[in-house]
């Protein structure tokens, strides 16, 4: 089972990183960019068949390590749900 | 007083404090290696600054969920000193013995400074030998030391009065101007409620020989060894 997990600034957090992103891009001529805000995209391979144990189980990573709830949510999706069928892997 | 050091995979200070320690200070001292669970004989723990295990994912988190942080739990509720400057701040707030979080400055820029923190609580065993009010001029040097918490954790630091030291300026006036790295309220260090667990951004251990360009750091030092009374117990104000 793989599970990619994105973590991403709270609302009203500052993102000083995606502000300054956002000044890069306009100065490349990009000036219709409204907002620009960066996250984290973490894949993990779990030996976990079952999608909702495996959900559970992200959601405590995310809780005790990969997120800190003072600043950051999070939003899960499994992988292997979105392969096409009778693709592999 | 018997210190220890902690010393994650890329800690950079250690050396610092453990030299200040013991050849300033005079006092014995050894390293704390990080997946060390026991701190029995250790009356203060020092978390120095650095980047450990690399800083990914977020300053602090991985070190903040390690076997020696899980023993500090321990140590500090049988009422150990724990001292965390820089990384070790970042430490002690992703492992939650601090309220808040450090992140990334202001600036964007990585900031290597001398600066001004006004004293605001001498409540505590590593500033009862200061006055409040007091100025200090110790370094920082960070990337990532924006002290933020929510409204409501903000107004029990001020309630409780946790707030140990504020960036200032040279004549102690807390000001915009004077805040290196944007943090909430000029916030440069915090206290548990307890008094035993003080994290900071500054580094105390920079400015504690006049070839170094300066003693205040010292200054907290003495006051924890100020603190210490004969049956080896601490002093309590």
């Amino acid at each position: 089972m793989k599970v990619r997990v994105l973590v991403r600034l709270k609302p009203g957090i500052m993102d000083v990183q995606g502000a300054a992103v956002q000044r890069a891009l306009v100065g490349l001529g990009f000036s219709e960019i409204a907002d620009l805000r960066i996250g984290k995209v973490i894949d993990i391979e779990l030996d976990e068949a079952r999608p909702g144990e495996a959900r559970t189980r992200v959601g405590e990573m995310c809780g005790q390590l990969l997120a800190n709830p003072l600043l950051e949510e999070y939003s899960m999706e499994i992988l292997t749900d979105l392969a096409p069928r009778g693709v592999a892997g | 007083m018997r210190f220890g050091v902690v010393v994650f995979p890329g800690t950079w200070s250690d050396c610092d404090f453990h030299y200040v320690v013991s050849e300033v200070l005079h006092q014995p001292v050894r390293y704390v290696w990080h997946r060390e669970r026991e701190l029995g004989q250790l009356d203060c723990v020092i978390l120095p600054g650095g980047f450990s295990y690399g800083d990914y994912l977020r300053a602090g988190a991985v070190a903040g969920r390690s076997p020696v942080v899980e023993a500090l739990r321990d140590f500090v509720g049988r009422g150990g000193l724990v001292l965390g400057s820089c990384n070790g701040f970042q430490i002690l707030c992703e492992a939650g013995l601090l309220p808040g979080v450090l992140t990334r400055n202001e600036c964007l820029q990585y900031r290597c400074q001398s600066t001004h923190l006004v004293v605001e609580n001498v409540d505590t065993p590593f500033t009862r030998g200061l006055r409040a009010g007091q100025v200090l001029t110790m370094p920082i040097s960070h990337g990532e030391g924006k002290y933020y918490a929510d409204a409501e954790t903000l107004a029990r630091l001020k309630q409780q009065n946790l707030i140990v030291f504020r960036y200032a300026s040279a004549d102690g006036k807390v000001t915009k101007a004077s805040n290196p790295n944007g943090s909430l309220d000029n916030i440069a260090g915090i206290v548990n409620p307890e008094g035993t667990v003080l994290g900071m951004m500054p580094h105390p251990e920079r400015a504690s020989e006049t070839a170094m360009g300066g003693t205040d750091g010292l200054l907290m030092f003495q006051s924890l060894l100020g603190s210490l009374v004969e049956d080896g117990t601490f002093l309590k104000r």
